[in-house]
């Protein structure tokens, strides 16, 4: 069943992934027609895996994620979690979304970052405090435990979403382009943050953008594709790649390299320049 | 064809002093303060009213059409006073209370309904459609008619004011609930009666509670209306009655302390009730301002 995974690394000794897509087709309904948002999708993050999924807009990126958290069911295909098929939403796959009221305008940042612990009954009141604290501290937030979502930042709501996902310490965290409502500079700081975080909690990710850079930095492994409909044009590694590493010979050539997977053109070496000035 | 390229200047540095707090931020005026107080603000607008209303009643010099400001607020100390307009008032909430609950449990059920099923979703927008048109005092003969000349059938006729407008306004907040707010809930694990609860309700308060305001004003303008009325065949009459009676016995006077004592009450719920309910809530949350 699985003749796109040929795309995929050879499976002979990694071990079995954490999450595997499995040549899975989404649609989404228009008044007049049924649209194929992704055409039998593969791919597989294992744990602790800084998996980032690129592509233009349309390419069915965002819809591939909310199937992975179960808000929509494949029309080909399934998506497992250890094994087991993603039938609807659950506590153990934490969406962060990019909008900001993701948050509860009703509730204050710790009551956010608890409540879901208390809906999906995970913990106590009492030890959900105790935990909400401790992710609160760990994005730099426990000043503001008490503010409602309302007076803060845009850079601090995404830092509570993030705080809130990690909390309920969900087998993996999807994240819709978090950072992309956020200015560039609150967006580099908030990329460095994400990733001193994984760095002590090791967190399984799978991470939506459509920024190259922004996949170079955040993930270990990036998933290109093609958009009308969404399909995996590769996988590359970009473990070795971090924020320093912005700007330097080996970044450029990944980008470019990604560019051309990405809009299917030959770039001349002398021209790598401003490649996005040429497609627009 | 010369382009004009802008001077090239140094570049330079320098510390910045701490600036004293003092000066970074300070006080208001007092009188600006004072102004701020909105309790203040509407106890003037208050007072004007009634320095107009004594004007305008001395000039008539007419007791029997228009008493006076001072008049009618004696006539309203006496029945105080002598608890009869406490007690009349206290009868008329009674009922309105009861009808408020029942209308606010229906609507509740019916949305909650709505928002799961398509079927629930066909069957509000009919009802309302049907009856949120509906004259309430034109219903009031027919409850009389099926609940006898008690408070049943005021109930009755104050859960049909109170159902449809609430109803639709809940209705509308659910939907306008953004999705991602939505995909957090069910993405917790939130479902049914739960999700509703916890995401739908605080989500579209400020509609309900417009339509909680709406549902009361109409509520309480029908009740009084209707024991204007009806009000003798109940047992125990209310404060409809009691402005009906002393208007057939030419105490204009106390006409007016009875529509004040209405009022009254009516500033009462929306200040002390809504409005402190509006800033614990919705406005604390930034979802209204």
């Amino acid at each position: 069943m699985n003749k796109v995974s040929s795309l995929k690394m050879p499976a002979s000794d990694t071990p079995t992934p954490l999450l595997d897509v499995d040549g899975v087709s989404l649609e989404y309904r228009t008044p007049k027609r049924l649209v194929r948002a992704t055409h039998r999708v593969s791919f597989a993050v294992h744990e602790a895996d800084r998996f980032v999924l690129l592509g233009a807009s349309g390419c069915g990126k965002s819809t591939l994620l909310k199937a992975a958290a179960g808000f929509i069911q494949p029309v080909e295909g399934e998506i497992r979690l250890d094994g087991q098929r993603v039938a609807r939403p659950g506590p153990d796959r934490i969406v962060v979304f990019q909008e900001f009221d993701q948050l509860p305008p009703w509730k204050t940042v710790k009551e956010n970052v608890i409540f879901p612990l208390l809906a999906s009954r995970t913990l106590g009141r009492r030890e959900a405090a105790e935990r909400a604290l401790h992710y609160l501290d760990k994005v730099g937030l426990s000043r503001f435990a008490d503010a409602y979502p309302h007076t803060l930042s845009g850079g601090m709501k995404q830092r509570v979403a993030i705080a809130r996902a990690l909390a309920m310490q969900p087998r993996i965290l999807l994240m819709d382009e978090p950072f992309a409502a956020l200015d560039a500079l609150t967006r580099r700081k908030m990329q460095e943050e994400l990733l001193a975080l994984w760095e002590e909690v090791r967190f399984t990710l799978l991470f939506v953008t459509h920024s190259i850079e922004e996949a170079l930095i955040v993930g270990n492994r990036i998933g290109i594709l093609s958009p009308h409909p969404g399909r995996v044009r590769a996988e590359i590694n970009s473990h070795e790649f971090s924020l320093q590493s912005q700007g330097g010979t080996e970044f450029q050539l990944a980008t470019q390299r990604i560019h051309r997977l990405l809009f299917d053109e030959e770039y001349p070496v002398s021209r790598q320049a401003e490649p996005a000035r040429k497609i627009a | 064809m010369s382009l004009i390229n802008p001077p090239v200047r140094p570049e330079y540095e320098r510390l910045l002093e701490e600036i004293p707090p003092r000066e970074a931020t300070r006080p208001l005026h007092w009188s600006n303060r004072l102004w701020q107080q909105a309790w203040l603000r509407r106890t003037a607008i208050l007072i004007v009213l009634a320095i107009l209303w004594e004007i305008i009643a001395r000039q008539q010099n007419n007791d029997l059409l228009l008493p006076t400001f001072l008049q009618t607020a004696s006539a309203l100390r006496e029945g105080l006073a002598g608890g009869e307009l406490l007690r009349r008032a206290g009868i008329s909430l009674t009922v309105l209370i009861q009808g408020y609950a029942y209308g606010i449990v229906a609507a509740f059920a019916l949305t909650t309904l709505a928002v799961s099923t398509q079927l629930g979703r066909d069957l509000l927008s009919t009802l309302t459609a049907m009856f949120n048109p509906l004259p309430a005092i034109a219903l009031l003969p027919l409850a009389l008619l099926w609940f006898g000349l008690g408070h049943g059938s005021l109930i009755f006729v104050l859960i049909h004011l109170v159902l449809w407008p609430l109803a639709l306004n809940t209705y509308a907040g659910f939907q306008g609930v953004p999705e991602t707010l939505r995909m957090a809930g069910r993405n917790y694990g939130l479902g049914g009666l739960r999700y509703v609860l916890q995401i739908l309700v605080p989500a579209a308060l400020p509609a309900i509670l417009s339509g909680l305001k709406i549902g009361w004003a109409f509520a309480w303008r029908t009740l009084i209306a209707a024991e204007l009325v009806f009000g003798a065949s109940s047992g125990k009459s209310g404060l409809g009655w009691y402005i009906f009676q002393n208007r057939n016995e030419l105490f204009t006077d106390r006409v007016f302390a009875g529509l004040v004592l209405v009022i009254l009450i009516g500033l009462a719920v929306e200040t002390l009730g809504f409005q402190t309910l509006e800033r614990l809530t919705v406005r604390r949350w930034g979802l209204q301002r």
